[in-house]
């Protein structure tokens, strides 16, 4: 196998008239955190959703472990090792937080991830299993959010915009976790919109403005003034990054 | 005494709207799918239990042992097909072709065996009641019927809280996407959540058929009060239906009291009078609420 | 925000807009020839094709109040068999009083629309399916009241008053015009409805309602209006069935047929078009015709067909020949047509 865990060539997808990506192509690597970052309406989470099979394509080809999965379902891609964590969390909200977990739990035990596993890593959530997951709050919810998707057991997990709504404490906290779940053999591709967060967790970085690649490079190579151009535009990069990013 | 024999008599035809009801609740619980043919496929499996039992050499009474899983593979099979389809376009045309069916299966029933009356035969127990009070009868079958209604209801809400497919039935209900995003294929988990109304309402129409005399235009009087329970229980709620079907059987024995033609139409009042007071129902959420 | 949104003052120069692709005087004769024929016809063609046509003409006035309501306004109501029958009865309780049955027509259909307003705010709390089953439970339950109204002949029905004095010819004669000039007015009536300012808000309510109701369309009352007009309308159709076929009977004129009826000739012909209804109207005849000795069969083969046509064809035979041709016979809506096609791609804003 490659070392190339996921490819995505010349993808392009339509929302009806619309055109949302315009023929991105990228590499994940294996064992490997790629952030995506981008303005609102960059493409971005319907570059995740396309990757997890809910928007088809209308060219151009993802490719997980060396197979064409374009055309895959939704939960094919599941089994196979891509698990979506998606934009606002989108729990079930008549369930538990552990039946929210035991949803997506797979049957076999000989996996990394199982719920127990996913207990060790959130230590609060033992003693509210039983709770209705909106009575959680949105950081605890994220978690579940996260948590949900492990215990599918993926190979590449996608995180849409986790920051979304969060106190910029807790989303630390939550992006703190990157490495261990790193460490257990899992590829992570990042969107978020809270570009020195998403920055700071990347081994790369992949910019996108209108659906299209503007930059692409590893933290340490690129300046922050190339990642405003490519974030905003030409010419629109004039204020600063960090004020921008965070509202 | 007369009025309790009246709330005896509407609970034990409440417990049989409940049991019809609960497929058209999980339907649209899970699918939000209301499917108008519903009564129809009761009435069809009136009419195949009473036509398979005699080729099959067995009694009448047993025959639901076959017809009911029939059904459930029937609903899994027409839901994967055209019901699947019709969703795939929008919730409008799900409509129009369930009620398409209810027609085309109605006239069919009328072409192909009349308008003549017929009933499950289960032979002498039909008649057989229990006589606690002076003039209060409770007929062993309507009691089989309540009892098998509460049974299903609990099994269901078992099923629906314990089970893998049940949590995954809930997953799907909730939030289609993000079930997909769990590893459900929601196609499937559809076909199965038609496949328990399609076996439920089969196990109602047989049962029709053993209580009364059954028509091809039984089905759509009963779809009525079948949707007039889940409305008045509270969309959603499963013990609710049960609450539901109750509440309409009293109110319809009761106008029966005051004069037969007023049976039906006390029933309906209740139902707009809940519409009107409170529309979620007694134990509803306010999910089909406008 | 980078994204362009410049208005192309240039290109919007050589867009025209207009009702109808093409010339609205063909239209116009061929209608006027219609109209006068069909004016005439009980006068010139057998007694037996008089008949028919006025069932045609009422089916064409419940299915175009039927697709009024589900295709333009998006509610499914499988029980405007409901306003049917309190149409017929309403007309035959004027008559009762001594009203001259051809003048309750207008009668009837106020009096419907009137009871159609409670009738909406009972209603009106469901949606979607739920809606469509209490429809029918309304209907269900203004049937079952009536057949109570010992006066109105209860369940076994009572005999229109109020024709005895005309020949059988006058009366056939009469309520062949009746007929005739309802369905003119509900069908040309719709038509104007579609082009007046509801007619526009129903159609932003159809393409996206929370942004119509955001731009500031007041759905529910939009609703509300139609639901109110389509009920006048099936009284009115049942007010002239009353005449036409003077027996009164609760299960005759509030018969779920009428429901099946509208409703599959308006998707076979075509849902959102005024065309459809017309067009469903005359293939279910046609049908009917030929299939009147074998019992309900026309019905069975006819919902089977509307079940494949919303399921495979869901604009309809109209609406598939419509966006085939780009044409229509009675345009509601607007064709935009752009001289140059802006093929360049929208440069960023400066």
């Amino acid at each position: 196998m490659g070392e190339h865990i996921l490819q995505v060539r010349d993808l392009t997808v339509h929302h009806g008239q619309l055109c949302a990506i315009d023929n991105v192509s990228f590499e994940l690597n294996r064992g490997e955190v790629l952030t995506m970052i981008g303005a609102n309406g960059a493409g971005k989470s319907t570059l995740l959703r396309t990757i997890a099979g809910l928007h088809h394509p209308s060219s151009g080809e993802i490719v997980f472990e060396d197979v064409d999965v374009t055309r895959w379902q939704p939960h094919k891609r599941v089994s196979k090792g891509i698990s979506l964590v998606p934009e606002g969390r989108r729990l079930f909200s008549s369930m538990t937080l552990e039946e929210n977990l035991m949803v997506a739990a797979g049957q076999s035990r000989s996996l990394p991830f199982t719920v127990e596993r996913v207990y060790e890593l959130f230590d609060w959530m033992p003693s509210r299993r039983k709770q209705r997951v909106w009575q959680l709050s949105g950081g605890e919810q994220q978690a579940v959010a996260i948590g949900r998707a492990l215990v599918a057991n993926p190979k590449v997990l996608l995180l849409d915009e986790l920051s979304l709504g969060l106190a910029p404490i807790i989303v630390e906290r939550i992006y703190a976790l990157v490495p261990e779940i790193v460490s257990q053999g899992v590829s992570i591709l990042i969107v978020e919109q809270d570009v020195a967060q998403g920055v700071m967790v990347a081994d790369r970085v992949h910019c996108l403005l209108e659906g299209r690649t503007s930059l692409t490079g590893t933290p340490a190579d690129l300046t922050s003034e190339q990642i405003d151009q490519a974030y905003f535009g030409a010419d629109m990069a004039k204020g600063s990054l960090s004020a921008e990013a965070s509202e | 005494m007369i009025w309790v024999n009246v709330i005896i008599q509407g609970i034990l035809v409440g417990g049989f709207y409940a049991l019809f009801a609960c497929g058209l609740s999980l339907m649209f619980g899970v699918l939000k799918v209301i499917n108008l043919a519903h009564g129809d496929m009761a009435v069809v499996a009136a009419y195949v239990a009473v036509l398979l039992s005699p080729h099959l050499h067995i009694a009448m009474l047993w025959s639901f042992l076959v017809v009911v899983p029939i059904f459930g593979l029937l609903g899994y099979v027409l839901q994967r097909t055209l019901i699947q389809r019709s969703i795939d376009r929008d919730p409008f045309t799900t409509l129009l072709v369930t009620f398409g069916l209810s027609v085309v299966i109605e006239n069919l029933l009328l072409e192909l065996y009349t308008a003549n009356g017929r009933t499950v035969d289960i032979g002498s127990i039909i008649a057989q009641s229990w006589h606690p009070g002076s003039i209060v009868y409770i007929s062993y079958v309507s009691l089989v019927v309540l009892a098998i209604a509460v049974l299903v209801l609990a099994i269901l809400q078992l099923f629906l809280s314990k089970s893998r497919t049940g949590r995954l039935i809930r997953a799907v209900a909730d939030d289609r996407e993000a079930a997909q995003l769990s590893g459900a294929n929601y196609k499937h988990i559809f076909g199965i959540a038609a496949a328990i109304a399609f076996a439920t309402v089969a196990l109602a129409g047989i049962a029709y058929g053993m209580m009364t005399q059954f028509a091809p235009t039984s089905g759509g009087v009963n779809l009525l009060f079948a949707f007039e329970a889940v409305v008045i229980g509270g969309i959603g709620s499963l013990w609710g239906t049960l609450v539901g079907g109750i509440a309409l059987g009293v109110a319809q024995q009761f106008g029966a009291h005051l004069n037969p033609q007023y049976q039906v139409l006390a029933g309906n009042l209740l139902f707009l009078a809940v519409l009107a007071v409170r529309p979620q129902g007694l134990f509803g959420k306010k999910t089909a609420l406008a | 925000m980078s994204k362009s949104t410049a208005p192309r003052t240039e290109s919007l120069s050589n867009v025209s807009i207009r009702r109808s692709t093409h010339s609205p005087i063909f239209t116009v004769i061929g209608s006027l020839i219609i109209v006068v024929l069909l004016s005439v016809a009980p006068w010139i063609a057998p007694a037996q094709v008089a008949s028919t046509l006025m069932n045609f003409f009422i089916l064409v006035i419940m299915a175009t109040m039927w697709n009024l309501l589900a295709g333009y306004a998006g509610m499914v109501s499988i029980g405007q068999q409901a306003f049917v029958g309190l149409g017929a009865y309403a007309t035959l309780y004027f008559a009762l009083k001594g009203v001259n049955p051809f003048v309750t027509i207008p009668l009837a259909a106020l009096a419907t629309a009137v009871i159609a307003v409670p009738v909406t705010f009972l209603l009106f709390r469901l949606r979607g399916g739920y809606f469509a089953i209490a429809t029918w439970v309304v209907a269900d339950t203004a049937m079952l009241i009536i057949g109570t109204i010992a006066v109105l002949g209860g369940g076994t029905g009572r005999l229109m008053p109020g024709l005895e004095n005309l020949s059988p010819s006058q009366t056939a004669h009469y309520s062949y015009l009746a007929t005739w000039i309802v369905a003119l007015i509900v069908v040309i009536g719709t038509y104007l409805l579609l082009r007046s300012r509801l007619g526009l808000v129903l159609a932003s309510i159809r393409d996206n309602e929370v942004a119509a109701r955001s731009a500031g369309a007041n759905v529910r009352s939009a609703r509300r209006t139609v639901y109110i007009i389509a009920a006048a309308g099936c009284g009115a159709a049942g007010a002239v069935l009353a005449i036409s076929q003077p027996f009164i009977q609760p299960t005759n004129e509030f018969s779920m047929q009428w429901a099946a009826e509208m409703l599959f000739v308006s998707m076979i012909g075509g849902l959102g078009t005024i065309e459809g209804p017309i067009i469903g109207s005359i293939i279910f005849f046609i049908l009917q015709q030929s299939l009147q000795q074998q019992g309900v069969w026309y019905l069975i083969i006819f919902g089977v067909f509307a079940v494949a046509v919303a399921l495979w064809q869901p604009k309809g035979l109209w609406g598939a020949f419509r966006s085939r041709f780009r044409s229509e016979l009675l345009p509601v809506g607007h064709w935009v047509r752009t001289e140059r096609l802006q093929t360049k791609t929208p440069e960023p804003l400066e």
